[in-house]
């Protein structure tokens, strides 16, 4: 167990396989009445590559994850989602898109009525339609057996952990095999070893669906796991950009508070 | 010649004279100008939000009907829905079916005994519980029951991010929730009338039972031999109304819930009071209708 916590540690998240952009927003802008939430913001997400964006509670994180998927509507600016345009399509045509986004909700979203199968396969069923029935139990125990919860297959989310609902949350996301995968805040909520366990598992993830990631946080031992690029964001705007070691030898006062 | 202080005391006196009214009038009009611009904007928020919730509501409506008519419809949540509504209401609906007609039979009597017209009583019962008390009765039961139950499990769905879920993952949460519910709601509720009336029925035998002597059958015979058809067409048929209004309001009320854990228990409740309310709407505009039916 201890030799297997010790590989865990020495994961590192892998390299992005190359620089052609998955996800390309251009100055981006979304506004809630007065408030503007996020002002001209850009950026790229590379293939293969684990982008950590951090960043104050209430600078706009989660609302630019969930521009990305449609689930808030952009004021101005452009998403281009392997050069599609979400910010311009319509219904059927953002479904598509989606199915090959996953994104991991801040509070796990399992399905209360439903049990961890249910949970797994209702994604499964509609985004992979053609499979059959003994495909599906393969995909299931597969995924869970990636997040460590082969025996939970029969669970209602009601008895499960925090911890646990996070990993069969990750694992339901995972089971479409989804090209990208948008984190929102995984890490929250939780102790100090489930979430370095979490931050492993997006590692790993990472590797073996060779996905590209966005990990939302303002947790800096997630970041220091997960990252192979960060993002800051202030106030709705890109305040600094770089590696974990740029960051961490900064002496801008807004970085080092984050760091510290 | 007077004295300087005597004169400055004077002086004072008439600023004060002229400055006092003046600020007061100023104080007053800005008072009245606040409150009068105060009232306007409240009436105006009101009349918005009024709009605005009508809007909404036409707008769910219109996304209802353009789920309901999608080619993908959730025929196995349907059934669930189904079990739940139907089935599961079961036992509140039969104790509130026997104890209508029981308590309407031991409320009825003695004015029947009294004109000598006691043997119309399983009649009167009948075309009561069947034309009135068992649809209304029974559809504001459902409203409690299904009504607040849609309301707080979608509230809770849409606070816990569970809506967003399924809308991400490729699935209309308008077709899954929204659409199987009040087709459930639809069906379901005229069954549940329908077996509350016939146990109101039964209850209203075991109430004539408790001063007289009369077989079942006999009971049923006198009862059904009162009922017409054009009793019991215009009674199911407003039994479908209350369903859709129980789904869609039930159904509405949750999908629009806030984002606090406040709204969940707000969305059950306004759920429970607008869907009960349309229930009594829907009834009387059905009363109007059937009594320009010619008999």
């Amino acid at each position: 167990m201890k030799t297997e916590e010790t590989k865990l540690l020495l994961k590192k998240p892998e390299k992005a396989t190359s620089r052609e952009a998955v996800i390309e927003i251009t100055n981006l802008c979304k506004s809630f009445g007065t408030q503007e939430v996020l002002k001209n913001f850009s950026l790229k997400l590379y293939d293969g590559e684990n982008l950590v964006v951090l960043g104050k509670s209430g600078s706009g994180k989660s609302v630019l994850i969930k521009c990305i998927v449609g689930l808030l509507r952009a004021d101005s600016g452009s998403i281009k989602v392997f050069d599609q345009d979400v910010t311009s399509l319509n219904m059927k045509d953002m479904d598509k898109v989606r199915q090959k986004i996953g994104f991991l909700f801040q509070s796990g979203a399992l399905y209360d009525s439903m049990t961890v199968k249910e949970n797994l396969e209702f994604p499964l069923r509609r985004v992979k339609d053609h499979l059959k029935q003994k495909e599906i139990d393969a995909k299931t125990k597969e995924v869970l057996e990636n997040v460590g919860l082969a025996d939970a297959l029969d669970k209602m989310p009601s008895q499960l952990s925090g911890g646990m609902r996070k990993r069969i949350s990750l694992a339901r996301t995972i089971v479409v095999d989804p090209m990208i995968i948008l984190y929102d805040e995984p890490t929250t909520g939780l102790d100090p070893v489930t979430s370095e366990e979490i931050s492993l598992l997006i590692n790993d993830v990472q590797k073996k669906y060779k996905a590209s990631s966005i990990i939302i946080t303002h947790d800096i031992e997630c970041a220091r796991t997960t990252a192979n690029r960060i993002i800051m964001l202030q106030d709705g705007e890109v305040y600094a950009e770089g590696s974990m070691a740029e960051f961490e030898k900064s002496t801008d006062k807004v970085i080092q508070a984050f760091f510290k | 010649m007077p004295s300087p202080l005597k004169f400055a005391s004077t002086k004072i006196h008439v600023e004060m004279k002229i400055n006092i009214p003046v600020s007061k009038a100023k104080q007053l009009a800005l008072h009245h100008t606040m409150k009068l611009s105060e009232g306007t904007l409240a009436k105006t928020a009101i009349a918005n939000n009024f709009l605005t919730d009508f809007a909404d509501v036409l707008l769910f409506v219109h996304h209802f009907i353009k789920e309901t008519f999608s080619r993908k419809f959730e025929l196995k949540e349907f059934f669930r829905q189904c079990f739940a509504i139907g089935y599961k209401s079961l036992p509140l609906i039969s104790v509130t079916g026997f104890i209508m007609g029981f308590v309407l039979t031991i409320q009825s009597r003695p004015a029947l005994v009294r004109f000598g017209a006691d043997t119309m009583l399983p009649g009167m019962v009948a075309v009561s519980l069947i034309r009135e008390m068992g649809p209304v009765i029974t559809a504001l039961i459902c409203a409690g029951k299904i009504a607040s139950g849609m309301g707080a499990e979608l509230g809770s769905m849409k606070v816990t991010e569970q809506i967003e879920a399924m809308e991400v993952s490729s699935t209309h949460p308008m077709r899954f929730l929204v659409v199987t519910r009040v087709w459930a709601a639809t069906w379901m509720i005229p069954l549940l009338i329908l077996y509350a009336d016939g146990l109101g029925i039964i209850g209203s035998w075991f109430g004539a039972n408790i001063k007289g002597d009369v077989s079942l059958v006999l009971f049923f015979s006198q009862a059904f031999s009162h009922i017409g058809f054009i009793d019991l067409l215009p009674a199911v048929v407003k039994s479908f109304f209350f369903g859709i209004v129980i789904g869609l309001v039930g159904c509405y009320k949750g999908y629009n819930a806030g984002r606090g854990t406040e709204s969940v228990g707000k969305a059950a409740n306004s759920a429970v009071v607008l869907a009960s309310l349309l229930i009594l709407i829907v009834d009387m505009i059905a009363v109007q209708i059937t009594d320009m039916i010619p008999v």
